[in-house]
């Protein structure tokens, strides 16, 4: 593998069904690829959540790439189609809020696809190397505020969820709200 | 939170290029480590002492293992920890084997990436929380979708194991490929004389319920309790009252239907009993032919039956059953050979596939066991073989050998000898692949006693040769290819060509690999969940695989998995409980506003509304159905339904460890 220069923080969403084994097949064949890029594990495509990518990439990653099995062949029936829908609208949205659409990219990969796989790690890094380190957005601290709020994450109480929250109070405006995105947008 | 870490060098396989401990070093100063060490095997038995030993000494609460793929040994390691008093799900793995070790060689960026994941897994596991699993009853019963030979084996081992068993059969009658093979290799015997009994116990099994012209439908539910829908194509004859007697073929008077079961070599009537040992031995109408459907009057068969079973206002019926584990046993479908334009692509009646061939060599066939050309019926006196027509040609997309043309090829090429004595066999090949017991042996045979003349090439061309068009030696091809082993152009003109048609997945395989949610290759063959370790399961738990529906295989081959499949199920099915899997969705009704979207989303109506006593509503997981892909986690406006084990805090706990890593190496 060519040395790339810098390194690049990549982040992949892989579901567990397909594209893990697809990356796990790639590894197996001993196909080199650039190892810039960290997978975490999901169920399904359909578990990736658009706040999930656009968090990372506000956070400072450079690109996030989420592989999923190949239509039709989703281990949850229409999980990877739903992922589909979402994605698609994500990679709409990014720019946005300011950010490259090349950053981000959804693919279909199966579990007998390593070699595919690999073309697709390859490909997508050498794209991230030309788009260069993302820029530092100095409003991105407020957005992620936003987003943490959305997704009913905060600093003060990292783990409303698995902790037990008895006394918290449900956060009916954790909803999408458009005054949200105008907030941050009206911040930049 | 107490959390321990140990890194596997897997031998050499990860710590040639990755420096575990570096990895491990750099672990013990992530929070709530309290250990960290590095080992030759974690895997091993003392590997797995070592970890319980720690949990038990140091008190640990959670511990994390940088090792191989989960989906190699996450089930290991659970056990392990489970041993020592942990929950199963108080444990994480860092894959820095297969997603780092064997893709890159740069000792430097492995480590940095290794440890890493190590803090990616520490991080998720301060997320975790203890989950419990739940068990519930099962259905002793199997469903097995094919009834070739596979199918059949499957069945009278699951019959006889104590199980109830559904066999579902495409076709009218049972047998698969196997019932139209004249004889088999290598031992020349009688093929169906050796899959008759079988099929005549499948047939007679008190256990086994046989449904044919049947497909399935829908599968749904989950291992120990799938729903399965089976559609019974109606054969417009009550086969409660039909005997058999066979009256209706006799007088029926549409008579030249293609007869698929010979291969479309002879022809056949509208109402059929496909062969005289079909199991169940009961008539059909097949009504794209018949004329009482086509043209609207006949009713001849009607008339003629003793048994007054023929009624042509049948329905198709559907039927519901429940059943505990799926094995798929679907079999496969023969090669196109006409995408072949240089082997005439169909033109020439005189180049026929090998099951035709074999169809024609069976004394139960159309031509009674003699070899005739279909042109004009003369006995052909020299017959050439191709090998791999759709094997190992990437030009047709089919880049895979189909694994006993080689054999069957050899076994036609003696039979032609045997019922010819004054013929000659040729034989083009690439390779020859006779790797089973006594199959090298047989080929030998073929090559030496019976003097058949294999000639190592492709061929380039069959074109029709000049001159009479029939009698003895008219009517010819002139077959011409390549003996690259004689470095020369070969020509033979021959009487009858057979080719060595390969293997395919079975026509609507996908279509039905959906319906199981199972997965499938590029050419349709279903995925098995591990290539060595786990060939007959499939990713879907209580889902197996048997036959060459996975990938082509001869008969032995299709036998031993079929049974392989029947000892899975017996011993997934002989617990009378079934321990369900605590990673599902769980709402916080506190959370839930009632809006209804994760109950529309859900593919598999595992979540219900239920109604507060205030009127308003909650969203409600049906624990035993929810099969935790979290499609619902992403839909819900509130963040209310979460999947465990993937909480949004726990996923980005994850994306937390990466950002916040880069922010200090980047001085940020």
């Amino acid at each position: 593998m060519p040395d790339m220069g810098r390194d690049y923080r990549i982040i992949g969403f892989l579901c567990n069904w397909c594209s893990y084994g697809g990356a796990d097949a790639a590894g197996v064949a001993r196909f080199s690829q650039p190892t810039e890029l960290r997978i975490i594990r999901v169920p399904c495509s359909g578990r990736v959540d658009p706040m999930f990518v656009a968090k990372a990439l506000l956070s400072g990653a450079d690109g996030v790439l989420v592989s999923g099995c190949h239509p039709r062949d989703c281990h949850y029936t229409e999980g990877n189609l739903y992922a589909r829908r979402r994605l698609e609208l994500l990679r709409r949205f990014l720019p946005i809020i300011g950010i490259d659409e090349g950053r981000f990219e959804y693919i279909w990969v199966s579990a007998s696809e390593g070699s595919r796989w690999r073309d697709m790690v390859t490909r997508f890094s050498e794209k991230i190397h030309a788009l260069g380190p993302i820029p530092r957005m100095a409003e991105a601290a407020h957005t992620l505020c936003v987003l943490d709020g959305m997704l009913g994450v905060s600093s003060a109480q990292p783990d409303m969820w698995t902790a037990g929250d008895a006394g918290h109070e449900p956060r009916r405006d954790a909803l999408l709200h458009m005054d949200d995105y105008k907030e941050v947008m009206d911040g930049e | 939170m107490r959390i321990g870490v140990m890194v596997c060098h897997c031998g050499n396989n990860i710590a040639a290029t990755v420096d575990c401990e570096a990895v491990a070093a750099a672990a013990r100063e992530f929070p709530d480590v309290v250990f960290a060490t590095d080992h030759m095997y974690a895997c091993s038995d003392p590997g797995q002492k070592t970890i319980e030993q720690t949990i038990r000494d140091l008190k640990l609460d959670g511990v994390v293992v940088a090792s191989c793929s989960p989906r190699m040994h996450e089930v290991t390691f659970r056990r392990a920890v489970e041993r020592a008093g942990l929950n199963r799900y108080m444990f994480e793995m860092a894959n820095i084997r297969e997603h780092v070790a064997w893709i890159s060689l740069d000792r430097k960026r492995n480590t940095e990436k290794a440890t890493d994941l190590v803090r990616m897994a520490v991080e998720k596991l301060r997320y975790d929380r203890p989950l419990t699993a739940k068990s519930f009853e099962v259905q002793k019963r199997v469903l097995i979708v094919g009834a070739g030979v596979a199918g059949i084996q499957a069945a009278l081992d699951c019959a006889e194991g104590g199980l109830d068993v559904l066999l579902v059969e495409r076709k009218q009658a049972i047998g698969g490929v196997m019932s139209k093979l004249d004889k088999t290799f290598p031992t020349v015997d009688c093929s169906v004389c050796v899959l008759g009994p079988k099929m005549v116990d499948v047939g007679q099994h008190p256990r086994i319920t046989l449904h044919t012209l049947s497909e399935v439908e829908e599968l749904s539910g989950y291992v120990g309790n799938f729903e399965v829908k089976i559609r019974k194509k109606s054969p417009f004859v009550d086969w409660n009252k039909c005997t058999g007697c066979g009256a209706c073929l006799e007088k029926c008077p549409s008579r030249k239907v293609p007869d698929s079961f010979n291969e479309r070599i002879s022809m056949t009537t509208a109402i059929t009993i496909p062969f005289p040992q079909a199991i169940p031995k009961r008539a059909a109408i097949d009504p794209t032919v018949c004329r009482q459907f086509t043209k609207g009057k006949c009713g001849v068969c009607q008339k003629v039956c003793p048994a007054d079973a023929i009624d042509y206002t049948m329905q198709d019926e559907v039927v519901t059953e429940k059943v505990g584990a799926v094995i798929v046993a679907t079999g496969i479908d023969l090669f196109d050979h006409t995408k072949y334009g240089e082997y005439g692509g169909g033109r020439y009646p005189d180049v026929i596939t090998s099951l035709q061939y074999e169809r024609m060599l069976s004394a139960s066939g159309p031509t009674a066991g003699h070899i005739k050309r279909p042109s004009d019926g003369q006995e052909p006196k020299t017959v050439v073989f191709i090998s791999c027509v759709g094997s190992r040609d990437r030009s047709v997309d089919r880049p895979y050998c189909s694994n006993f043309c080689c054999m069957y090829t050899a076994k036609q090429a003696i039979l032609t000898r045997d019922h010819i004595p004054d013929s000659r066999a040729y034989v083009f090949y690439m390779d020859i692949r006779a790797t089973g017991k006594g199959y090298e042996e047989f080929v030998r045979r073929a090559q030496e006693e019976y003097e058949v003349q294999y000639i190592r090439g492709r061929v380039a061309q069959i074109y029709p040769k000049a001159g009479p068009t029939n009698g003895p030696g008219g009517g010819q091809l002139v077959v011409r290819g390549a003996d690259t082993l004689m470095g020369t152009q070969v020509e033979i003109a021959a009487d009858l060509v057979v080719l060595a048609v390969g293997a395919e997945s079975s026509k609507g395989a996908p279509a039905l690999a959906e319906k199981l949610r199972i997965s499938y290759d590029a050419y349709g063959f279903f995925l098995e969940s591990h290539p060595k370790l786990r060939p007959v399961e499939t990713n879907t738990v209580g889902v197996f695989l048997a036959g060459a529906c996975q990938a082509p295989k001869d008969i032995p081959a299709s036998v031993a998995q079929a049974s392989a499949a029947a000892g899975k199920v017996l011993a997934l099915l002989s617990k009378d409980k079934l321990e369900s899997d605590p990673q599902i969705a769980q709402v916080q009704t506190i959370r839930c506003i009632g809006c209804g979207k994760c109950e529309r989303t859900c593919p598999f109506g595992a979540i219900r509304m239920r109604e507060l006593r205030d009127g308003s509503k909650r969203a409600e997981v049906v624990e035993t159905v929810c099969q935790g892909c979290g499609i619902c986690s992403v839909t819900c406006p509130v963040r209310a339904i979460q999947l465990a084990h993937f909480t949004d805090s726990q996923l980005l706990a994850e994306v937390n460890a990466l950002c916040r890593t880069w922010d200090e190496t980047t001085g940020s």
